[in-house]
C-alpha cells in the first residue's frame, strides 16, 4: 500500500475560501486481549465466536483495564508530545445494538493523554492534539436490504460482537488542518508513528485506523469558525481527501447561495462520491456522561511512564533525520518527498543499510521509494542483505538502471537474490574483450559516422552505444562502452 | 435418632455433617421438605433447585467418605437472592425482561460457597432489580414476613431475610444498595450485614447502583453472619473495585466483648423514630455500656442528606445499568416496526413501575444542563457524608442507630406512596454512600409485636470490632417470644 504525498503546500481550493478541519482518528491498539477482558484482540473470525460474559455485556459481568492497552495508549501519548496524567472513566449512553451494555466506556473529562502536537513533515506545521484518550470499540453491524447498507429501511440486521471491547485510542487534533491535502499528510504521518510506537498495526483496509473529520469552511483572512460538519467511515486515504473536498465544496455553494451550513453528523457514501445528513445537532444524542463506578482512576507512575518511553522505538521524525544525514542537503525537493515516503512506508532501514555497505544513497533512496513501495505488500520476500547487494551492483555498473528496476521487482515477487535473478534474466554484464569486439565491429561497419566522431563530434557516441547494445542485446554497460570509445579514439 | 437440623444454625450443621453423625444429603432433604411445604405462602422463593441440591449434597458426603476437608460450610444450606448469576439457571431479577434467560456463567460468591461445601436451595424473591424495600415490586408477588403474614418482610432482599426467618435455610445472601439487606433483617428479626465496599467481589451480582451495591450475609445468629462473611470475602480480579485486603478475621475476637470500646448514637437518626424502636436503642446501649463500652451520644449532621444525594446517585447508575435490558441480545423481546419501536416496547413491558420511575429519575439528573445541580451536587454530598463519618470515627469505634423507623408494616400500607418506602431506608443509606460497613442485629419486639433490629456501624475495614459490638448486643438483647406463621 503505497501513500502518495505531495510537497505542494496547501492549495487554495476555491479562491477567497479557506478549509478549517480537525480530525479524529479511532486507532486500535495491537494488544493480545481485548480491553476488559481475556477474549483475544483479533480480525477476520466467524461473527460471534471471540466473546465472554464481561464483552458481550452480560448482567453481573464486570470490567477489568488491560495493562497493555493501558501502556499502548502511554506510548501513543508520549510519540504526540502530550502530557500523560492520571485518568478516569466515564459511561457514554445511547441505545444501539451493537453496542452489548447500551453505553460505551470511554475517557470525558480526564484522558490519560492531553495538549500534545504532531509536526507535519513536509510543511512543518504544527498541529496540535487534543487529547488520545482510551474508549472500548463496539461490535460491528451489517445492515441487510432496503436501505443500502443504513439502519434505516433494512430488512434485517446482523451485528457481530467479536469487535466489541477491542481497545481503541481515539486521536483528537485540534481544527489546526487547512486543505485535504494536509489532512492526508496528516493521517500519514499520525500512521507511520502509531506504527513505530508499537501501538498499533497501521491497516487502514482491517478498519485499525478509521477517521472521523470535522469540517467547515471560511472566508480567507477570516479569525471565525464557520458551522462544522462531522464526516464519518472514512476508511482510506482516499476517502479521507475526497469527502472532505465534497464537504467544503458542499458548504461554500451553501453559503455562496445565501443558505447556511446546519451542525450536523454526515456519512460518506464511497460509492457516489457525496456526503450526507445522519443527525442534526436538536436530534444528536444526550451522553449522559458519568464516571464509571465499575473502574478506579488509571494512575500511571513516573517511573513506569519512563520505563515505557524506553521502549519506544525510533519515531518516525527521528527515522527521517537518520536519512537525512546520508544525504548533503535535503532541504526540501524531491529527496525530502522520497525520505518522508520511505519512512511512512517503514522502508528507511533498507535503505540506511544499503548505504552503510557501500551503495550510493540516492540509488538506494530511488530504488525503496519507487521499486519497493510499488509492491510494499511483498516487502517480507526482501532481506535487508539481498536489496543491499542489488543497489551495489548497480552503483558498480554491474547493472544498468532498467536492468536493476526489473531484478528488483523480480526479487520482491520471488522472493530470490539478485545473483540468482540476474542470471535468470540473463543480465550478467558481457567481459569487456567482449566488448571491445562488438565496438570495433560497429566502428568498421560504421566508418563516416567514426570519422565524425574522432574529429571531436561527442554528440556521436549514443550512436555508438546504440549500435553495441543492439548487438549485445541490452547486456552491454553503456559506461564501459564508452571508455572504449573513448579510448580507441584516442 | 437425631432430630431434625431445621433450626439449627450454620456452624452447628457444618460440625454434625464434618462428623458424620448426619449426611449433607440428610440437611439439604429436611430444608427442601420444610421449603416445599410452607414456602407457598411465604413466596420466599422464586425457584427452588432441588436437583442441583442434592447433586451438591452428595458430592459434600463423598469427599468427607473419602476424608478430604468438605470446607467450613459442610452442607449448610444456602439461600441466593435472585439477583446473582447461576450458571445454567434462570436469574430473573425478579423482573419480566430477564424472562428465559440463563446465565452462562456463575457468581463469584457463588463459587465460594459451593467451594466451601454450602448448598444452595434456591434463588430468593426480591424487589425487582433490587429497588424497594418491601419485596412489594417482585412481578412474581409479594413475599410475606413469616411473623405476621400479613406484613411485608422489607426489602429488597425480602425472600433471602424471610427465608432464613422460617428458618428454610440457615444462610442466605442478599444485596445492599441502600439497606437492602440490613432493613429486612431488622423487619424479619434476624442478622443481616453489609460489608466495606470492595471486600466482597460483586462479579455476577446484577448491577443496581454499582458504587453502592455490596453483597453480603443473612443468618439467625451473629457468628454465623461472620462465618458467612469470611467465606464470601476476598479479593477477585475479575472485580475491578474489589479490595486488595484480604479476608478479616471476624471470629477470633467475636467473643472478647467490648470492654473499653467507645460507641456513639448517631442523635439524627433515632429522630422520630417509632418509639419502641427508640426505646430498643437506648437498651442496647444500656447493654453494651453494662459490658463496659463507653457509650455517648453523637450528632453526624451529613447523615440527614443521605437519602436526597442516594436518590440521584443510585437512579442515575441504574438507568446506565439497566440499558442493556433493550429486547436485542437476551431476555424479553416485543418486537416493533423498527428498531427504536422494539426498544420501547420490550422495555414498557418488560420493567415494573418502580424500575421505570427509578430510570426515569436517573436519566434527568445525567441529563445535560442538569448533571451539575443533581448528579453532580450529589456527589458533593456525598463527600460530605464521608467526611461526617470520618470526623465521627475520630472519636468512636462503632456508632449505633435504628436499622429501620419502624417495625414491619403492613402488605400495601406504602405501596401507593413511594417517597414513605423511601423513607424505610433512612437510616441504612449513608453507610452506603460511605462505602462503610453495617449490620443489623435483631434486639426484641416492638410495635405490632414485629422485630426490631439495631444497627451497628463501623468505619471502612472495621469488621471486626463491628462483630464484636453485634456480639455483644445479641448477647444483651431480648429474645424473640413469638411464633413463626407454620409453628
Amino acid at each position: 500500500m503505497a501513500i502518495p504525498m505531495s510537497s505542494e503546500a496547501a492549495k487554495e481550493f476555491i479562491p477567497g475560501w479557506e478549509m478549517v478541519i480537525g480530525l479524529e482518528v479511532h486507532c486500535e491498539l495491537k494488544t493480545r486481549t481485548k480491553l476488559f477482558c481475556g477474549c483475544t484482540n483479533s480480525f477476520g473470525q466467524e461473527p460471534n465466536t471471540n466473546i465472554c460474559p464481561v464483552c458481550l455485556g452480560l448482567p453481573g459481568s464486570l470490567p477489568v483495564i488491560n495493562e497493555n492497552a493501558v501502556e499502548l495508549a502511554v506510548r501513543i501519548g508520549l510519540s504526540l508530545n502530550c502530557k500523560v496524567d492520571e485518568s478516569i472513566f466515564h459511561r457514554k449512553n445511547y441505545f444501539y445494538p451493537d453496542m452489548p451494555k447500551d453505553y460505551q466506556v470511554s475517557q470525558y473529562e480526564r484522558a490519560i493523554n492531553e495538549n500534545g502536537y504532531l509536526e507535519l513533515p513536509l510543511s512543518k506545521k504544527m498541529v496540535r492534539i487534543e487529547r488520545a484518550h482510551i474508549e472500548e470499540d463496539t461490535g460491528k453491524s451489517t445492515h441487510v436490504g432496503g436501505g443500502g447498507g443504513r439502519i434505516h429501511g433494512a430488512d434485517y440486521s446482523l451485528v457481530d460482537y467479536n469487535r466489541a471491547g477491542i481497545p481503541l485510542v481515539e486521536i483528537v487534533s485540534a481544527p489546526d488542518l487547512r486543505s485535504a491535502d494536509e489532512a492526508r499528510e496528516y493521517v500519514s504521518e499520525l500512521r507511520a508513528i502509531l506504527v513505530a510506537s508499537g501501538a498499533s498495526d497501521g491497516k487502514m483496509e482491517e478498519g485499525s485506523l478509521r477517521v472521523d473529520a470535522n469540517v467547515s469552511v471560511r472566508r480567507q483572512g477570516s479569525r471565525e469558525f464557520g458551522t462544522r460538519c462531522e464526516i464519518k467511515n472514512l476508511n482510506s486515504l482516499r476517502s479521507l481527501v475526497r469527502a472532505i473536498g465534497y464537504e467544503a465544496q458542499r458548504q461554500v455553494e451553501l453559503i455562496s447561495s445565501g443558505e447556511r451550513v446546519i451542525q450536523q453528523t454526515r456519512h460518506w457514501n464511497e460509492d457516489q462520491g457525496v456526503t450526507t445528513a445522519m443527525r442534526s445537532k436538536e436530534e444528536a444524542y444526550d451522553y449522559r456522561y458519568f464516571p464509571e463506578p465499575d473502574l478506579v482512576p488509571l494512575s500511571p507512575s513516573g517511573e513506569w511512564i519512563a520505563e515505557i518511553q524506553g521502549r519506544i522505538g525510533l519515531l518516525p521524525a527521528v527515522r527521517r533525520e537518520r536519512m537525512a544525514s546520508l544525504f548533503d542537503s535535503v532541504s526540501k525537493g524531491s529527496t525530502l518527498d522520497q525520505i518522508v515516503t520511505a519512512v511512512g512506508l517503514g522502508l528507511d532501514d533498507l535503505v540506511v543499510a544499503a548505504v552503510e555497505s557501500g551503495a550510493d544513497p540516492k540509488l538506494a533512496l530511488a530504488r525503496a521509494t519507487n521499486e519497493v513501495a510499488s509492491d510494499v505488500g511483498n516487502l517480507a520476500n526482501l532481506t535487508v542483505a539481498n536489496f543491499c547487494e542489488l543497489v551495489i551492483m548497480e552503483s558498480e555498473g554491474k547493472l544498468s538502471a532498467t536492468q536493476a528496476k526489473t531484478v528488483l521487482s523480480k526479487m520482491l515477487e520471488s522472493g530470490s537474490g539478485p545473483q540468482k535473478v540476474v542470471k535468470s534474466l540473463g543480465f550478467e554484464a558481457l567481459d569487456a574483450s567482449v566488448l571491445e569486439g562488438l565496438v570495433d565491429q560497429v566502428i568498421s561497419s560504421s566508418p563516416k559516422e567514426w570519422e565524425r566522431f574522432s574529429m571531436g563530434e561527442d554528440q556521436l557516441s549514443g550512436f555508438f552505444i546504440g549500435q553495441v547494445m543492439k548487438l549485445s542485446k541490452g547486456k552491454a554497460d553503456g559506461k564501459v562502452v564508452t571508455s572504449i570509445l573513448r579510448s580507441r579514439r584516442a | 435418632m437425631m432430630s431434625s437440623t431445621v433450626g439449627l444454625g450454620a456452624a452447628e450443621i457444618a460440625e454434625l455433617v464434618r462428623s458424620k453423625q448426619i449426611s449433607a444429603q440428610e440437611v439439604t432433604e429436611e430444608h427442601l421438605a420444610l421449603v416445599r411445604l410452607q414456602d407457598p405462602v411465604l413466596n420466599s422463593f422464586l425457584q427452588i433447585t432441588d436437583d442441583a441440591a442434592i447433586a451438591s449434597a452428595k458430592a459434600v458426603d463423598a469427599k468427607i467418605a473419602k476424608g478430604e476437608d468438605p470446607g467450613e460450610l459442610a452442607g449448610v444450606p444456602v439461600a441466593l437472592k435472585d439477583n446473582l448469576v447461576t450458571r445454567g439457571l434462570a436469574t430473573t431479577c425478579a423482573s419480566q425482561i430477564l424472562k428465559g434467560w440463563k446465565p452462562p456463567y456463575t457468581a463469584t460468591v457463588v463459587e465460594k460457597i459451593s467451594f466451601a461445601g454450602g448448598v444452595v436451595l434456591g434463588k430468593t424473591n426480591l424487589d425487582e432489580f433490587a429497588m424497594g424495600s418491601s419485596t412489594e415490586n417482585s412481578s412474581f408477588g409479594p413475599t410475606r414476613n413469616p411473623y405476621d403474614l400479613n406484613r411485608v418482610p422489607g426489602g429488597s432482599s425480602g425472600g433471602s431475610a424471610a427465608a432464613v426467618a422460617a428458618r428454610f435455610a440457615p444462610l442466605a445472601l442478599g444485596s445492599d444498595t441502600g439497606g437492602s439487606i440490613r432493613q429486612p433483617a431488622a423487619l424479619c428479626g434476624i442478622v443481616g450485614v453489609k460489608p466495606t465496599y470492595g471486600m466482597v467481589s460483586r462479579y455476577g451480582l446484577i448491577a443496581f447502583a454499582s458504587s453502592l451495591d455490596q453483597i453480603g450475609p443473612f443468618a439467625r445468629s451473629v457468628k454465623d453472619a461472620a462465618l458467612m462473611l469470611q467465606v464470601i470475602a476476598g479479593h477477585d480480579p475479575r472485580d475491578s473495585t474489589s479490595l486488595e485486603s484480604g479476608v478479616p478475621d471476624l471470629l477470633s475476637d467475636i467473643d472478647r466483648g467490648v470492654e473499653g470500646l467507645r460507641i456513639g448514637i448517631i442523635e439524627e437518626l433515632i429522630d422520630g423514630v417509632a418509639p419502641m424502636v427508640g426505646t430498643a436503642i437506648t437498651e442496647a446501649a444500656s447493654s453494651l455500656s453494662a459490658q463496659g463500652a463507653k457509650v455517648e451520644h453523637i450528632s453526624v449532621p451529613a447523615v440527614r442528606y443521605g437519602l436526597s444525594a442516594y436518590y440521584l446517585i443510585a437512579p442515575a447508575e441504574a438507568s446506565s445499568n439497566l440499558a442493556r435490558y433493550d429486547g436485542v441480545r437476551y431476555g424479553l423481546r416485543v418486537a416493533g416496526q423498527d428498531m427504536n419501536e422494539t426498544y420501547i416496547s420490550s422495555r414498557t413491558k418488560g420493567f415494573g413501575p418502580e424500575v421505570k420511575r427509578r430510570i426515569m429519575l436517573g436519566t434527568f439528573a445525567l441529563s445535560s444542563g442538569y448533571y451539575d445541580a443533581y448528579y453532580g451536587k450529589a456527589q458533593k454530598v456525598r463527600t460530605m457524608i464521608i467526611n461526617s463519618f470520618q470526623k465521627a470515627y475520630e472519636r468512636f469505634d462503632v456508632l449505633l442507630s435504628p436499622t429501620a423507623p419502624t417495625t414491619a408494616f403492613e402488605l400495601g400500607a406504602k405501596a401507593a406512596d413511594p417517597l414513605s418506602m423511601y423513607l424505610s431506608d433512612v437510616c441504612t443509606i449513608p453507610t452506603n454512600l460511605a462505602g462503610h460497613p453495617a449490620m443489623s442485629v435483631p434486639y426484641g419486639l416492638g410495635e405490632n409485636e414485629m422485630p426490631i433490629g439495631v444497627q451497628i456501624l463501623a468505619p471502612a475495614l472495621g469488621e471486626v470490632n463491628m462483630f464484636r459490638v453485634a456480639r455483644a448486643v445479641e448477647k444483651g438483647s431480648p429474645l424473640i417470644p413469638r411464633k413463626l406463621f407454620w409453628e
